[in-house]
């Protein structure tokens, strides 16, 4: 029988037995409804809120430049004309108007129910201000119109030294979405990944496999099964989060960006399972109880968890951070690191493929010597084997 | 007697194995024919267990090796042999369906023959009606019967069962018992280890007796009490105690109502003990009685016994 069917029979097993459990099931189910559920209250509590301003009496005629002073300092304005004042007010208590907006001699009244919502007080007072002047332009003979051309031509030359990225706080949303959801499946997938094989250790259905099936085929179809349905999970629930994110306009950025950032993540998660998945196995090849996985599995961990913690407290207030730079091209960091700063964007190209190199050549050496431990230890029950053991026998 | 081809069935060769300063087989050698039922016993820690590792591939021995048709054994050639680990083991969280065909795939059947022959085995072994159902929910003798139908599922040319009968109830052990016996008239070769001597004398067509891991004793039941001496039952009421003391070749082994236990040793005289007993006076037996595999067990056991492991 070839290594091929053998592997594929061992991960076929892997694939149905884990898929079919209910806390998979329902465990993806509830991350994909938490995600687009995410997605949704964003929508709804973030954009697409326009701002219902009543204006009545000589006010009415500031519907114009309102609509466009709002649309130049990225707000939305939606204007009504109202007649009846009282009526309006009552209006403005139920919520039904947001804002009504009365002239008065010195400016303008403005009416809200609680507070002035701080982007409309910044429109209001620009619209004030502009028609005081246009009042004071005339006054002093002047002409507004032409005045107001001039002020419109004027531009400000900005000129970035270090420009950020466009959609800056959209990518380190997702840079640390993808984040999360990377080291999360790393950690239980690696533990799972332990745990499962010493499942077969302390079952002793080792005993009869390895009969039957070298040990390296049993750890191969293992990982590699446990790695297909960690990758389908994780693979759901970003898809999830872009098309909800897309669809409802959360994510405002190019769907390239998004697909190309999702994409980088399934990369780094793949090269980081099979680094961490190999290690797992071969860690939880040394002990013969579930006890003791926890143990024997901390350092991994640790590796795990520490360079996350640094990612996600560094990055967001400073995406080129060159300490976690340097931390992201190192293999054994770089899947939780990398793809937040891809998400993030900016990361030099020669960065990215120096850490593809280096975790790739890691994953080869450690397919020979987590294989070498793996097979020396599973074959051993009782007391927990040092690795320099299993590796020496 | 079937003559036998040399090098055709399951040959233990000469296996040493030691676990640091403790050794567990020193020159271990029998051979096991096509269609012959083995019986393995010893005490515990006689290297029963190791010897059958070995022959799976479990554990590597120091010296010698395991033949099947002549040949070493590789993972090819295990692969069509069935196998009961001494410590049981199958997953306790897969159906006890899915668990065979997965198995039985492993040894190479097609995912069709996998499942029919699954089936065939739940059923035959009386626990179909649990196929379904997750290991862990069956009761301990019906994981034992799981167990078997794992080693049995892929129709294996050598079978090779570390304790099959311990944990079974009566009606298992039957089943289990007519499943060898039918396996080994078919040509199959089984070697399985057992304390149920009764069982082993009432089913084996040869018994090897393993002491220190060494194979002191190898034979058919009937061999084996050859080597043995002639016991001999009387009932003779009147006799006083020590009356057979003077008679060559006697050993009184129990006198108790009557009834004298003795122990011819080779050459003894049978007559002259009867003439003996009759001189006391009435005898209302003397009949010859078979030493049972537990009494030749224990008497090559604590033989001579060496330094034990």
């Amino acid at each position: 029988m070839s290594s091929r069917r053998i592997i594929w029979l061992t991960a076929r097993r892997e694939i149905r037995t884990r898929m079919a459990t209910p806390t998979y099931r329902i465990g993806t189910i509830l991350m994909v409804v938490v995600i687009v559920g995410l997605t949704f209250v964003i929508d709804i509590v973030g954009g697409g809120s326009a701002q219902r301003v009543g204006l009545t009496g000589e006010a009415t005629a500031l519907a114009e430049p309102l609509r466009a002073t709002a649309t130049t300092l990225g707000d939305e304005v939606e204007t009504v004309s109202v007649t009846d004042a009282r009526a309006a007010t009552r209006q403005v208590r139920d919520g039904s108007l947001d804002v009504l907006v009365a002239s008065t001699p010195g400016g303008l009244r403005v009416v809200v129910d609680e507070r002035l919502d701080d982007g409309l007080r910044a429109v209001l007072t620009a619209v004030a201000r502009e028609r005081a002047l246009d009042e004071q332009i005339a006054t002093l003979g002047g002409d507004p119109a032409e005045v107001g051309r001039r002020l419109a031509g004027v531009r400000l030359d900005v000129q970035a030294l270090d420009p950020e990225e466009p959609y800056a706080g959209e990518r380190l949303a997702i840079g640390i979405v993808v984040g999360i959801l990377v080291y999360v499946a790393l950690l239980l997938y690696g533990q799972i990944v332990a745990q499962g094989v010493v499942e077969e250790k302390a079952s002793r259905v080792v005993e009869l496999l390895l009969s039957t099936i070298h040990a390296w085929q049993l750890m191969a179809g293992k990982v590699l099964g446990i790695g297909v349905v960690a990758l389908a999970q994780l693979a759901l629930l970003l898809g999830a989060g872009a098309v909800a994110g897309l669809a409802t306009g959360v994510l405002s950025l190019p769907a390239s960006v998004a697909i190309e950032t999702f994409a980088w993540a399934v990369l780094w998660f793949v090269l980081g399972f099979f680094l961490y998945a190999l290690l797992f196995a071969a860690a939880g090849a040394l002990v013969s109880r579930q006890e003791d996985v926890g143990g024997v599995t901390t350092p991994l961990t640790m590796a795990i968890i520490i360079p996350y913690v640094i990612g996600v407290s560094v990055l967001p207030s400073d995406p080129g951070n060159g300490f976690v730079a340097l931390l992201s091209v190192i293999p054994l960091f770089a899947p939780m690191l990398m793809p937040m700063r891809l998400a993030i964007g900016g990361v030099p190209a020669v960065e990215v493929v120096v850490a593809l190199v280096l975790t790739v050549a890691l994953v080869l050496l450690l397919v020979r010597l987590t294989g070498r431990i793996y097979s020396n230890a599973v074959r051993r029950t009782g007391a927990r084997i040092t690795v320099r053991d299993a590796l020496r026998a | 007697m079937i003559r036998r081809v040399v090098g055709a069935g399951l040959a233990f060769h000469d296996l040493t194995k030691r676990y640091g300063d403790v050794v567990a087989l020193r020159g271990m050698t029998f051979t096991v024919e096509p269609g012959e039922l083995f019986g393995f016993v010893g005490s515990n820690g006689a290297g029963k267990t190791t010897a059958m590792r070995i022959a799976m591939g479990v554990l590597a021995a120091d010296a010698g090796e395991v033949r099947w048709r002549g040949q070493p054994l590789d993972l090819e050639s295990r692969r069509r042999f069935g196998y009961m680990p001494e410590e049981r083991g199958l997953y306790p969280k897969m159906a006890v369906t899915d668990q065979l065909v997965y198995l039985a795939e492993l040894h190479g059947l097609a995912a069709n023959d996998a499942s029919r022959a699954a089936a065939a085995w739940l059923e035959r072994l009386g626990v179909a009606e649990r196929a379904g159902d997750e290991l862990q929910k069956l009761s301990l003798g019906n994981q034992q019967r799981v167990q078997l139908a794992a080693a049995l599922v892929h129709d294996p040319e050598v079978l090779i069962l570390d304790e099959p009968f311990s944990g079974l109830d009566p009606v298992a052990v039957d089943v289990m018992s007519e499943v060898l016996r039918e396996r080994c008239e078919r040509g199959t070769p089984a070697v399985f280890s057992s304390h149920q001597l009764d069982l082993v004398e009432r089913l084996c067509d040869r018994v090897g007796i393993v002491r220190a891991g060494e194979m002191v004793a190898v034979g058919s039941v009937e061999e084996l009490r050859t080597g043995g001496a002639d016991r001999v039952e009387v009932h003779a009421p009147a006799a006083p105690p020590g009356w057979a003391d003077g008679l060559a070749g006697v050993t009184t082994l129990s006198r108790e109502d009557g009834r004298s236990l003795l122990e011819l040793s080779d050459g003894a005289d049978d007559q002259a003990l009867l003439a003996a007993a009759l001189a006391t006076g009435p005898v209302h037996e003397f009949a010859r009685r078979r030493a049972p595999l537990s009494e030749l067990f224990r008497h090559v056991v604590s033989g001579t016994p060496e330094e034990q492991p």
